[in-house]
């Protein structure tokens, strides 16, 4: 393998490139002439396998038998057959007149994963990985959780599939979370609470590949994000590109140009990478990453990985990581449990440190309070993860409306927010937050201690 | 499979010409605190340890089975930083002529600079590093500054681990190649099971001089069982739960019975 591990730039905050980096980027400058479908294992510097050596025959063999997968007609038929008739695909494209007024006028279209099957993005991604199981002749799938979103989406995936299903998730949030570990079970998946560690999701991550390395000859772990060892980054992200495709083609559709600009949020970033493939190589259309910013980058309590971490390698991938002067792996901080994970894909670092994706932290406070305005102005009840997206966009469409040419109107500019996940889930943090319930509650006594039911 | 100036070769080559295996013991460094690492280090040296292996705690050990996590997460709790390895690894080598190498999971040496870490490592009197989540895949910088630094580079292999891959990974080593006993992570086991012999087998015949087995093992009889096929026997879990439960009285006592069993012609 040939690749240089040069580091990088190591402190500046991505979201302060400066336009040369980005111009340099948009004239080809010294770089492919495509973005889309990166193969990995690096992305740049980052990426690689950075794994015990024990699992790199199971990583050498999922690599094959994805690379065979996609290159058999009667696989991407059969991806495309339960995306249409089981996940629910294409998903919407809703344009949100109430909700542009409060971004500077431009025009706003949603990316309606929420409308999924299981409620979010994720579906894409297990749907796949199972398939991949089977044609390895797995007959057992593991799976990590923070929220619980991505166990319920594998657990579901496995029900379908005939797979056996254990799910990997925080002690702490298997409490918090009760309904969607008995989500978990109905769809016959076993829970097991992690208690190493901070007992939070990189820890369910650690427990995962703990339990892979164990018992890899039956079992395929169906990581849930685009990071990890190669080639998971490229693989999740394979099986989301179908969001930013669809959006793509939506998107001419409903205004007859590309948008100006496509906001997405970022945890480990696969909701992110699927919309943003779609337009990687339009280079009038503006990528934008919101991370958890927490109480506040400056409290240090956030999981913005980008915007202050610095690279290291987590669970397989060189990347951005939340990490103290020592290198060891620091605690996030996010109202939203799925943004809540102290690295990011690989492939996201890449892009923001060449400038094609712009990359900046969204508040608590910020997040839901776009998040209320969704629901009151569009009658959509957003993820909290999502909402960071929203409010990001909110940033955005004001700076579009704020920077017009002459004669131009803030109604031209369009903006694509990928709606990544449905809110249901986050009704109780919502209603505590917001400080709808009574103080004698059976959910108020549970939104006080954490996260979303 | 270089052999130029390795200390860790050198332990083991030592035991061979004794007619056994060389015995390996592994702590975490700064459980329950710096200097009781280094008085069990001392001690294992003084009861039949050729070759001491220095643990540095760390976040996210996915290598390690519950009761090394708990002796590292109580070792950061406790306020180990990494710099703080080169200090016990100076201590314990300016007490015994036993070498010491470092085990440590890769980002704590990337987030120093692994040209920094190597120098530190060293001028400490450290050996070299084994790596348990570095394949020589990904170690192009490390390759280069255990070089410069006269260090020792143990990788592991593993019963997964194929034919091309064993080559690399020999011809990648020095001091030695950590054959890795069975599937899973650390914890002591009451059999090693069969695939580790073929480990062994493998990595010899893919040109290693010295191999030596790990992941396991916590008995003098599970000792003497692989004395006779590997170059040297790692053990870990065992010493670790003994620390936490005897402290170094028990380290030295379990080393003692150890070293009973690694005698390649046992009479």
């Amino acid at each position: 393998m040939t690749h240089q591990h040069t580091g990088g730039r190591a402190s500046e905050p991505a979201a302060q490139i400066d336009g040369d980096a980005a111009a340099a980027f948009l004239s080809h400058e010294g770089r492919p002439e495509s973005l889309r479908h990166a193969p990995g294992p690096y992305f740049g510097d980052y990426g690689g396998r950075w794994m015990p050596e024990s699992l790199i025959a199971a990583l050498d063999e999922l690599q094959e038998t994805f690379e065979a997968a996609k290159a058999d007609p009667g696989f991407t038929a059969q991806v495309a057959e339960l995306n249409a008739t089981y996940a629910g695909r294409p998903s919407l494209l809703t344009e949100a007149k109430s909700f542009a007024a409060h971004a500077g006028g431009v025009r706003v279209f949603l990316k309606r994963e929420d409308l999924n099957h299981t409620g979010s993005h994720k579906i894409n991604n297990v749907l796949g990985q199972a398939l991949l199981a089977k044609r390895m002749g797995k007959t057992r799938v593991i799976a990590e959780t923070g929220a619980g979103q991505h166990g319920v989406a594998s657990a579901t995936a496995a029900a379908l599939l005939g797979l056996e299903c254990v799910v990997y998730m925080g002690a702490e949030d298997t409490r918090r979370q009760a309904l969607n570990v008995a989500r978990m079970q109905l769809l016959g998946a076993e829970v097991i609470p992690v208690t190493n560690g901070s007992q939070t999701l990189k820890d369910a991550i650690n427990d995962a590949l703990r339990d892979w390395v164990a018992n890899v000859d039956t079992t395929h772990y169906l990581l849930g994000t685009a990071a990890g060892a190669h080639p998971f980054p490229a693989m999740v992200r394979y099986f989301h590109e179908v969001i930013g495709e669809e959006a793509r083609t939506q998107i001419l559709e409903q205004t007859g140009k590309l948008p100006d600009a496509v906001c997405a949020c970022v945890g480990g970033g696969s909701n992110a990478i699927g919309i943003f493939h779609g337009f990687l190589d339009d280079p009038s259309v503006r990528l934008y990453g919101f991370e958890a910013g927490g109480d506040g980058v400056e409290t240090g309590r956030h999981a913005a990985t980008i915007t202050l971490g610095r690279p290291g390698v987590l669970h397989g991938a060189r990347s951005y990581l939340m990490q103290d002067e020592y290198g060891q792996t620091m605690e996030s901080h996010s109202i939203s449990a799925g943004l809540d994970y102290p690295g990011v894909g690989p492939e996201h670092a890449y892009l923001a440190d060449i400038g094609r994706a712009s990359y900046e932290p969204v508040t608590d406070r910020e997040a839901m309070d776009a998040f209320k305005l969704l629901c009151r102005t569009e009658g959509i009840i957003p993820a909290i993860e999502t909402a960071h997206a929203l409010a990001g966009a909110l940033k955005v469409g004001q700076r579009l409306a704020a920077d017009l040419a002459p004669g131009e109107q803030a109604s031209d500019k369009v903006i694509i927010v990928n709606l990544s996940g449905r809110g249901d889930k986050d009704v109780a943090t919502a209603a505590e937050y917001f400080d709808l319930l009574p103080d004698d509650s059976a959910e108020q006594e549970i939104a006080q201690e954490g996260e979303q039911l | 499979m270089k052999t130029l100036s390795s200390k860790a070769a050198a332990a083991v080559e030592k035991a061979r010409a004794e007619g056994r295996a060389a015995l390996i013991g592994y702590l975490p460094a700064g459980f329950p605190d710096v200097p009781t690492t280094i008085e069990a280090a001392l001690a294992m040296a003084a009861n039949g340890v050729d070759l001491i292996e220095i643990g540095i705690p760390y976040s996210d050990p996915v290598m390690d089975g519950r009761v090394i996590q708990d002796a590292t997460v109580q070792a950061l709790a406790a306020g180990f930083t990494v710099p703080q390895i080169f200090d016990v690894v100076r201590d314990i080598t300016s007490a015994t002529d036993v070498p010491v190498l470092v085990m440590t999971y890769w980002n704590p040496v990337m987030r120093m600079g692994v040209r920094e870490f190597a120098a530190r490592l060293a001028e400490a009197g450290g050996a070299g590093l084994i790596t348990p989540d570095l394949i020589p895949d990904e170690a192009a910088e490390w390759m280069a500054a255990s070089d410069e630094f006269g260090l020792d580079r143990v990788y592991l292999v593993a019963p997964s681990t194929s034919p091309a891959r064993m080559r690399s990974t020999v011809e990648a080593s020095r001091g030695f190649v950590y054959g890795v006993s069975v599937m899973g992570i650390t914890g002591a086991r009451t059999s090693v099971g069969a695939a580790a012999r073929a480990v062994v087998d493998d990595a010899h015949a893919a040109g290693a001089e010295r191999v030596c087995v790990g992941l396991g093992v916590s008995s003098a009889a599970q000792v003497a069982e692989i004395a006779r096929y590997a170059d040297g026997v790692i053990v870990g879990t065992a010493l670790v739960a003994a620390l936490r439960d005897g402290g170094v009285p028990a380290v030295a006592a379990l080393c003692k019975d150890l070293s009973t069993g690694t005698g390649k012609n046992p009479s």
